[in-house]
C-alpha cells in the first residue's frame, strides 16, 4: 500500500511540474484579443476615450484598467460587443442614452461647439442660434462643456412612437 | 372545399351574445375628429391641407408616401382645426401626429366624378382606386390594399380568400357587415377578383355565426366563383396564415408570403369598402366597430367616422360601468390595451371593450413555469412558448431568435392556457423591442463613425489645399525675385 | 403612463391555476390513499402525516431562506403533492425517522437547491425514495401483509404510535416480502414461476390490492379510476401513461412467451409494485417530463422498458423510481431533440417551401354554400 501511494505522489509531482513548467516555457503571447479589439472600435483616434487614440484604448481594454462603456462614439451597442468580448458584465446602466440639446433661449451664437463635435452634429453659424441633430449626437459632452451659457445639456432621449419599447414583465415568485 | 386543420389552438369563450344581431346604428357625429397621420403599415402620410381650411367629406386631407403607404380622407365636412400632436390609440399612450377636424354638421360631400363600370377598367386601375379611396386591411395588420392587390396578381394568386371568421371574442362588427351588407360585400368581392385577375373566391366563415353564413351564401348565389364556407370555431382560425392552412393544407414559408401559396386573403371589410370606393366614389372615411365588454351597460355595433374618440363611442353606449374595468382596442387575445377612453378609431379598429377584472381572469402575480407543456400544445405556430419566454427573461437574444420568434405572431394561445399566468406575449414583445432597439443603436454607430471619418476627411482636405495654396504662393513669388534680381543686374 | 400597470394582450385567461392543478392529481390519489391506510392502520397514518408535516415544514424553511414569499410557495400544493407520493411509496410501517429524513431530501435537495418549483430536474419524491433504499435497505424493504383496520390483528392507536416512533418489534412476526420481491429471490434459486406462485399470487387479489407493499402499491384499480379521471379532466395527457404501460405490456408479453417460467406474464407486472402509480402519478410530473407529445412517448416508453429491465434483470426488485429518475436525466435531451416542426419550416427549421403541384385553385363544391364540413 506504501508503495502505491508513493507512486502515486511522485506521479502527481511530476506531471505538475510539468504542466507548470509548459505554462510558463510554451505561453502563446496573446496579441489576438487586442487585434479584435482594435477591429471594433471605431477607429478614428478622437480620443474621447481619454486615451491615446484608439491603440491606446485597446490597450486599456485588454489590461482592464477601462470599462466597456469608455467608447462615446461607439454607443450602447459597441459597449455590448466589447463586454461580451472581454467576458465582462456591463452594468446594466438603465435609461435611455443621454444626447445634447440647446436651449435656444440661451445660445448666443458663439460657434465655440460646433468646431469641437466629433460627428458634427451642431448646426449653426457664428451670431446665430445653433441646434444639436439628434440622429448624429453621441452624447459625449465635449460640447457642454466649452459652452459658455449652459445652453446646452445632456438629457435624457425621449421615447418617440417608434422607440417605446414594451416593458420586462416583472419576475415571477420574487 | 374540404377543410383541413391546423394545430393548437384554443376556444376562449366567444362572449358574442353581448353585441350579436345588434342592428348598426350609426354614431352621433362627434364635434372633433381627430385623424392620425399613421394608421397603416408603411410610412405615414404627409398633409396636403393647411389649418383653417375648409373641407368637404371625402375630401383629401392626406396623401401617400411612397409606395406602401395610404391616403387619409376627411370623416366630415368641417374645418381644419390643427395639425399636431395627439395620443395614439396604442399601449404607449405616446402621441401620433394627427389632423384634428372640427367638423360642422353638414356632411357636405366633397366633389366627386361620374364612375366608369369597375369591370372595363383595368386591373391595375382598379387597384389604383382602391389605393387612392385610401384603403387599407380592415383585419388588423393594415397593410395597404392597393399593394396588397398588385403584388398578388404579379404572383398570380389563384384564390381570393375573404376572411370573415371573426375569431376574437366580444367582437361581431364582421357578423353584423355580411348580414345586414351582404349584397354589397359579394359586389366588392367580384371587383377584387377582377383587380387580382384571380379565378376563385372562398367567403370563410365560422360557424358560430350561422346568419352571416346564410346572408352570404344567398349574396354570392348568383356567382359561381363565389365558394361560402362554413368553418369550425376555434381561435386563431381568422389568422391569415391559419386560414390558408385550414383551407388549403399548405403552409406559407417561413419568411416567405401568403401569396406563395397561391391564395391572398382579405378581411370582409376590406371587400365592402372596395365596393364603396369603385361602385360610389366613397373614401375609407368610416367602419363598424363593436362596443362590448362587462363595464358596457349597452354593447352595440356602431357606424363610426374614422377619428372619433372611444370617449364618444363608449358614451353612446351607456359609459363605463365599473372603474377598475381596461380599456382594449381589438379582441381580447390581442388587443391593445389603451392608455384611457381619450384615443382616437382608426381604420383598423374593430372593437372598443371595456372589461371587468373577472373577465380577464388574471392571477394577480405569474407563478413559476412548471413545464406543462400547454402553451407547446397551443401554439397554432408550432413554437415553444416556454423556451422563448425564459430566453426572453435571461436577455439570451440569440437564443430566442434561434428558437424562432420571428414566427410568432403573439396570437395569445400561449399565455391562454398557461396555469401560472406567465404573460408569454408581453414577453416577446420585449425581447423583440429590445431587439429592434439593438439594430437602431448598430446603425447609429456606423451613422456616426461614418461622420466622424468624413469629418477627418474634411480636415485632411483642407489641410492639403491650405498646403496647395501655400506653396502656389511661394512658387508665384520666385519668378518676380528672379527678374529684379535680373534688373539690378 | 405608469409601465407597471401595464399589462399586455391577452386579456382572457383559462380558469385553470397551479393550485388547481395540484388539487386535482391529490383528489385522484385520494382513494388509493384511503384504501392503503385502512389496509395498514395507524402506523401508516402516522407515517403520512410526519412526511407531509415534514415536507412542508422544509418548503417555508426553504422559503424564508431565500426571501421569497412562504404563502404563495407553499399554497400551490407541490410540497403537499410530494409528500403524500412520498409517503404512498414508503413501507406502511416503516419508523417516523425514515419519513422525515425523505421528505426533507425530496425538498431540499430535490427541489430547493435547484431554484424552487419548476426548477428541479428529478422527480423529488422519486429521488427521495432512491437515496432512502440505498441509505436504509433494511427499513425501506421491510413489507408486511395487509391488516384491515377493523379487525384485531391491526394496532391500536398507542400500538401505531409505538410502531412508527417508538422500536416496538411488532413487526416483527407481521413482515412478508412483495410478489415480486419474493419471485426474485426465488428466481435466483432457480425455481420456476409456476412453483413461485401459487400461494403468494393470485391475479384477482392483486387487482382488488390484497397485497403487501406500500401504501401506493396496493390498490391498483384505485390508481387507475384515479388517472383515468385526471386524463379526461386533462390534468396529464395520455402519451406518458400509455407510452410507460404499453412498453411494460410489450416486453412482459414478449419475454413470457418466450420462456413463462423464468419471466412473469404481463398482468402480474401490471399489477405489481408502483408502476400504475408511477405511469399516472409520478412520471406525468411535468416539470421532469418533456413537453412535447412525442417526447412524452418517447419518456413514458422508456420508463416501462426500465421499470421491466431493472425488475427482471436488475439488483433491485423493483425499478419504478430508478426508472423515473433515470428518464429524469434524459429529459433535456429529449426536449432538444423532440420538438414540434414550426409552421412553414421543414423539421430540421428551414423555411418549407410551397409543393409545386400544390398551386392550383381548389376544386370549387356545388353551390350549397353551406357547411362543407361539420
Amino acid at each position: 500500500m506504501i508503495a502505491a501511494m508513493m507512486t502515486l505522489t511522485m506521479l502527481g509531482s511530476l506531471l505538475g511540474l510539468l504542466l507548470s513548467l509548459a505554462a510558463r516555457f510554451f505561453q502563446v503571447p496573446s496579441d489576438a484579443l487586442r487585434e479584435d479589439i482594435m477591429e471594433l472600435l471605431p477607429g478614428v483616434n478622437c480620443g474621447q476615450c481619454g486615451y491615446p487614440g484608439c491603440g491606446g484604448a485597446a490597450d486599456a481594454l485588454v489590461a482592464g484598467t477601462a470599462a466597456p462603456t469608455l467608447c462615446p462614439p461607439g454607443g450602447a451597442a459597441l459597449a455590448r460587443t466589447l463586454a461580451a468580448k472581454l467576458g465582462r458584465a456591463l452594468d446594466a446602466s438603465g435609461g435611455p442614452p443621454l444626447l445634447a440639446e440647446i436651449d435656444e433661449s440661451l445660445c448666443i451664437g458663439c460657434a465655440h461647439c460646433g468646431k469641437l463635435c466629433a460627428t458634427d452634429a451642431i448646426i449653426g453659424a457664428p451670431k446665430q442660434i445653433h441646434v444639436v441633430l439628434q440622429e448624429a449626437c453621441t452624447g459625449c459632452g465635449v460640447c457642454v462643456e466649452v459652452c459658455p451659457t449652459e445652453c446646452l445639456q445632456l438629457r435624457p432621449q425621449k421615447p418617440t412612437f417608434d422607440s417605446w419599447c414594451w416593458p420586462k414583465p416583472a419576475l415571477v415568485g420574487v | 372545399m374540404r377543410l383541413h386543420d391546423f394545430r393548437g389552438g384554443v376556444h376562449p369563450p366567444s362572449q358574442k351574445h353581448l353585441s350579436a344581431g345588434r342592428p348598426i346604428e350609426s354614431l352621433p357625429l362627434p364635434s372633433r375628429l381627430y385623424i392620425p397621420l399613421q394608421q397603416h403599415a408603411g410610412a405615414p402620410a404627409l398633409p396636403v391641407v393647411a389649418v383653417g381650411q375648409q373641407v368637404g367629406k371625402g375630401e383629401l386631407l392626406a396623401r401617400a408616401q411612397g409606395a406602401t403607404s395610404a391616403p387619409l380622407h376627411a370623416p366630415s365636412s368641417g374645418r381644419i382645426a390643427a395639425i399636431g400632436e395627439f395620443t395614439a390609440p396604442h399601449a404607449s399612450g405616446l402621441p401620433l401626429p394627427t389632423i384634428i377636424l372640427e367638423t360642422d354638421g353638414e356632411e357636405r360631400w366633397a366633389e366627386r366624378e361620374s364612375l366608369p363600370d369597375p369591370f372595363e377598367l383595368s386591373p391595375e386601375e382598379v387597384a389604383r382606386r382602391v389605393g387612392a379611396a385610401g384603403i387599407v386591411g380592415m383585419g388588423g395588420a393594415n397593410f395597404p390594399a392597393a399593394v396588397k392587390l398588385s403584388k398578388a396578381r404579379q404572383a398570380g394568386v389563384h384564390t381570393l380568400v375573404i376572411n370573415g371568421a371573426e375569431c376574437e371574442p366580444y367582437v361581431t362588427c364582421d357578423d353584423q357587415l355580411m348580414r345586414e351588407r351582404a349584397g354589397e360585400i359579394a359586389d366588392g368581392i367580384a371587383i377584387m377578383l377582377h383587380a387580382l385577375q384571380a379565378s376563385h373566391a372562398v367567403v370563410a366563415i365560422e360557424n358560430n355565426k350561422p346568419e352571416a353564413v346564410e346572408a352570404m351564401s344567398d349574396a354570392c348565389r348568383h356567382d359561381a366563383r363565389i365558394e361560402v364556407l362554413s368553418l369550425p370555431s376555434r381561435y386563431p382560425a381568422g389568422s391569415a396564415k391559419q386560414l390558408i392552412q385550414l383551407l388549403t393544407g399548405l403552409e406559407t414559408p417561413a419568411g416567405g408570403r401568403g401569396t406563395d401559396t397561391g391564395l391572398l386573403v382579405h378581411n370582409v371589410g376590406t371587400a365592402y369598402a372596395a365596393h364603396r370606393a369603385l361602385r360610389h366614389d366613397r373614401p375609407l372615411i368610416s367602419r363598424i366597430v363593436t362596443v362590448s365588454g362587462g363595464a358596457v351597460p349597452e354593447p352595440r355595433n356602431l357606424e363610426v367616422p374614422i377619428g372619433a374618440l372611444a370617449a364618444d363611442l363608449l358614451a353612446y353606449c351607456g359609459g363605463v360601468s365599473d372603474e377598475s374595468a381596461r380599456l382594449l382596442m381589438g379582441g381580447p387575445m390581442m388587443g391593445q390595451p389603451l392608455p384611457g377612453p381619450q384615443v382616437p378609431v382608426i381604420k383598423g379598429t374593430n372593437g372598443i371593450l371595456a372589461l371587468t377584472p373577472d373577465e380577464i381572469g388574471e392571477a394577480s402575480e405569474p407563478s413559476p413555469c412548471i413545464r406543462c407543456g400547454r402553451c407547446v400544445e397551443a401554439c397554432p405556430m408550432g413554437l415553444l412558448p416556454l423556451e422563448l419566454s425564459k430566453r426572453a427573461r435571461g436577455e439570451d437574444w440569440e437564443g430566442i431568435q434561434a428558437l424562432g420568434l420571428s414566427d410568432c405572431m403573439s396570437c395569445g394561445s400561449c399565455a391562454y392556457v398557461c396555469p401560472s399566468h406567465i404573460p408569454l406575449p408581453q414577453y416577446f414583445a420585449y425581447a423583440r423591442d429590445m431587439l429592434a432597439a439593438q439594430r437602431r443603436e448598430e446603425q447609429k454607430a456606423r451613422r456616426t463613425r461614418e461622420l466622424m471619418e468624413q469629418r477627418q476627411a474634411r480636415f485632411e482636405r483642407q489641410e492639403r489645399a491650405k498646403a496647395e495654396a501655400a506653396a502656389q504662393r511661394r512658387a508665384a513669388k520666385k519668378p518676380r525675385t528672379a527678374v529684379l534680381e535680373a534688373d539690378e543686374d | 403612463m405608469n409601465s407597471n400597470s401595464l399589462a399586455g394582450a391577452p386579456h382572457a385567461h383559462d380558469q385553470d391555476s397551479v393550485p388547481r392543478l395540484m388539487s386535482a392529481v391529490l383528489l385522484a390519489i385520494l382513494p388509493a390513499t384511503l384504501y392503503g391506510l385502512v389496509l395498514f392502520g395507524w402506523p401508516a397514518l402516522n407515517l403520512l402525516v410526519v412526511t407531509v408535516l415534514v415536507g412542508l415544514a422544509c418548503e417555508a424553511g426553504c422559503l424564508w431562506l431565500a426571501g421569497r414569499p412562504i404563502r404563495s410557495g407553499i399554497m400551490d400544493g407541490s410540497a403537499l403533492l410530494t409528500g403524500v407520493l412520498l409517503a404512498l411509496s414508503l413501507p406502511p410501517w416503516a419508523p417516523w425517522w425514515i419519513g422525515a429524513v425523505g421528505a426533507g431530501f425530496a425538498i431540499v435537495v430535490g427541489k430547493q437547491v435547484f431554484g424552487g418549483t419548476g426548477q428541479n430536474i428529478f422527480n423529488p419524491a422519486m429521488l427521495a425514495r432512491v437515496m432512502l433504499l440505498v441509505s436504509f435497505p433494511v427499513e425501506m424493504t421491510t413489507w408486511l401483509e395487509p391488516h384491515l383496520w377493523w379487525s384485531g390483528t391491526s394496532p391500536g392507536w398507542l400500538e401505531g404510535w409505538l410502531i412508527t416512533f417508538g422500536h416496538s418489534t411488532a413487526t416483527d412476526g407481521v413482515t412478508g416480502a412483495t410478489i415480486l420481491g419474493y419471485a426474485r429471490t426465488e428466481l435466483g434459486m432457480n425455481h420456476s414461476l409456476s412453483q413461485i406462485l401459487p400461494g403468494h399470487y393470485q391475479a384477482g387479489a392483486a387487482a382488488l390490492g390484497w397485497t403487501g407493499g406500500s401504501l401506493g402499491e396496493t390498490a391498483e384499480w384505485l390508481v387507475l379510476l384515479g388517472g383515468l379521471w385526471l386524463l379526461w379532466r386533462r390534468v396529464i395527457t395520455w402519451y406518458i401513461p400509455v407510452g410507460m404501460l404499453g412498453a411494460m405490456l410489450v416486453l412482459a408479453s414478449g419475454f413470457h412467451l418466450l420462456d413463462p417460467q423464468r419471466f412473469a406474464d404481463p398482468g402480474l407486472h401490471l399489477l405489481s409494485g408502483g408502476l400504475m402509480m408511477g405511469a399516472f402519478f409520478i412520471a406525468t410530473d411535468p416539470v421532469t417530463s418533456p413537453i412535447s407529445s412525442l417526447g412524452q412517448v418517447v419518456f413514458g416508453i422508456g420508463c416501462g422498458a426500465l421499470v421491466y429491465i431493472i425488475r427482471t434483470w436488475g439488483g433491485y426488485p423493483e425499478g419504478v423510481a430508478f426508472a423515473v429518475v433515470l428518464m429524469n436525466a434524459a429529459t433535456p435531451l429529449i426536449d432538444h431533440y423532440i420538438r414540434p416542426r414550426a409552421y412553414g419550416r421543414t423539421w430540421s427549421g428551414k423555411p418549407r417551401p410551397v409543393p409545386a403541384g400544390a398551386k392550383q385553385p381548389p376544386p370549387l363544391a356545388r353551390k350549397s354554400g353551406v357547411d362543407s364540413r361539420d
